[in-house]
């Protein structure tokens, strides 16, 4: 294992502190957890609450700051934070009009912010809370725990966190974010593994030439394993299966992030959003607003996802709305 | 002889800690390669809550429950530290434990398991440990067994569980989105279910019985 770290054990304190080292107009930590807020926290409006394991930067806290999240909380690598830490985010971040949860689908996410709710509810504050379902590699079935949350989740902070800023009310917030999570898919592919730190080698094995195909973010295997095809074909079946899904239609508008995992280069990124746009132009649909970087990141794995955002005149509105967080800027 | 509450909570987080990468390496094929670290953070900061003086057994699982939920995370931390927090509450005020509380315990933790997680038996979780595990030693009880042949029967019951984790699908947990592909390995949450059981019994033998 080659990183940059002093020791395993202090890497997400470590990492939280450089966050802040290198934007305190933006954010502050609560004192004694793993837990970022808004550096004017709390404001008189809806809070939203974000978070998850940690190695995903710059997702949480990256989008913490004005028109995004109020409050993220780090739990330790791809491993979901405790309910103490997101009790603790809920009543630093709570302004009086109550606090949203994004949560995306994991069995511990759900299971820990949901404890985490109950804590707050029990000390009065008002708390709902969104799950996140947006990767269509998985299948949403009974059988299995449902559709995982990966980078789509950025578009429900930005969204939603816009909602909130505008005013809006706890009941129209959480409406927000869930006409967002009902209209956004999402589907990613890794070239190579990625390590935790403190398991010390990497997650899973892939031969030099092969792929895994529908890769979660934490490491977790996809759909099935191939030979690594070209940049074009691998676009054209992530973003078929994430078009089987959202039944667009001519003219439709839609926002697009191509999200790199952790270890791609960003010129692969755009050559990769260049095979979406041609393939949304080809079928006359309409790209309002595109994202290219890293932003639902999965430690060092080289791969990527594509995300489509099926937009309203509603959803398009709050997605150009302002935001000024460390790790997105919009005017 | 008598053992303490704490020297049991010792006795699992050395075996924890010992089975850390072996537990790490098995939810690494079907998961997310945590559970080991996540199950050994937790282990070690609870020796470090409870100690010789906490005499009252309830309490004591209690404070080793919310350590578990504020320390592990995941889906481990929740499952099992309302296991340890349901089993405590069958147990407030009692210094030593007979085989009919040990049932009640064992009752209170699955079902609190089941309803945190919901989940049930045949998902390929640790229900599919826990469950047959509890009923053998109940069955074992009921026929007139001690409390040492009750775990014994218990564990090969859990060992069973894991056995038969292997032959089905995942449904509930970061496995279920392999279908198919998780059948043939075994669920990481009954291993270390399994694995406390082991070491609860054989503490039990070597420092109540002195076996």
């Amino acid at each position: 294992m080659k990183k940059i770290i002093n020791n395993p054990d202090n890497v997400v304190d470590e990492m939280l502190k450089g966050i802040i080292a290198a934007h305190p107009s933006y954010v502050k930590r609560v004192e004694g957890f793993e837990v970022l807020v808004r550096a004017n926290a709390p404001q008189p409006k809806v809070a939203l609450v974000s978070g998850g394991g940690s190695g995903h930067e710059p997702s949480h806290g990256g989008f913490v700051g004005k028109g995004m999240l109020d409050g993220a909380v780090a739990g330790a690598v791809f491993t979901s934070p405790t309910p103490d830490q997101v009790y603790e985010a809920i009543k630093a971040v709570d302004g009086g009009k109550g606090v949203l949860l994004v949560v995306k689908n994991y069995t511990g996410d759900v299971m820990n912010f949901e404890m985490a709710a109950e804590m707050a509810a029990e000390e009065g504050i008002t708390v709902e809370h969104v799950v996140v379902n947006d990767d269509v590699a998985v299948e949403d079935s009974t059988w299995t725990t449902g559709r995982r949350g990966i980078a789509g989740t950025v578009l429900i902070h930005k969204i939603a966190g816009a909602k909130a800023e505008a005013g809006g009310d706890l009941q129209e917030v959480k409406r927000v974010a869930e006409k967002v999570i009902a209209n956004v898919k999402s589907m990613g592919m890794a070239l190579t593994t990625c390590t935790v730190p403190a398991a010390g080698k990497p997650s899973f094995v892939l031969g030099d030439d092969e792929v895994e195909i529908g890769m979660g973010i934490h490491g977790e295997p996809g759909t099935h394993r191939e030979t690594l095809r070209s940049a074009n074909d691998t676009v054209d079946h992530l973003l078929g299966k994430v078009l089987e899904d959202l039944s667009l239609d001519k003219d439709d508008e839609v926002a697009v992030m191509v999200n790199g995992l952790g270890g791609t280069p960003i010129m692969e990124l755009y050559v990769a959003n260049l095979r979406v746009a041609e393939v949304l132009a080809e079928k006359g649909i309409r790209i309002a607003k595109t994202y290219v970087g890293n932003y639902m990141t999965s430690l060092d794995m080289a791969g990527f996802s594509v995300t489509v955002l099926k937009l309203d005149a509603e959803l398009k509105d709050l997605l150009f709305a302002p935001a000024d967080t460390p790790a997105l800027v919009q005017n | 002889m008598a053992a303490t509450v704490s020297s049991f909570i010792s006795a699992i987080n050395d075996s924890i800690t010992s089975n850390k990468v072996f537990l790490t390496d098995l939810d690494g094929v079907i998961g997310d390669a945590d559970h080991g670290i996540n199950m050994t953070r937790g282990f070690n900061a609870a020796v470090l809550k409870v100690t010789e003086e906490d005499s009252d057994v309830g309490a004591t699982l209690k404070k080793v429950g919310m350590t578990l939920i504020s320390t592990v995370g995941g889906a481990s931390g929740p499952l099992y530290g309302t296991a340890f927090m349901k089993a405590g509450g069958e147990a407030v005020g009692k210094t030593a434990l007979d085989g009919e509380t040990i049932s009640k315990m064992w009752l209170a933790a699955l079902e609190g398991i089941k309803a945190r997680g919901k989940a049930t038996l045949g998902e390929k979780t640790m229900i599919d440990a826990i469950e047959p595990a509890m009923e053998a030693f109940n069955k074992a009880m009921g026929e007139g067994a001690t409390i040492e042949e009750g775990l014994d029967k218990a564990i090969e019951a859990a060992e069973v569980g894991i056995e038969y984790t292997k032959t089905i699908r995942a449904t509930k947990g970061r496995a279920s989105y392999l279908g198919d592909r998780s059948i043939g390995h075994q669920d990481p949450g009954a291993t270390s279910f399994t694995i406390i059981l082991k070491t609860i019994t054989d503490h039990y033998k070597k420092e109540v019985l002195g076996v």
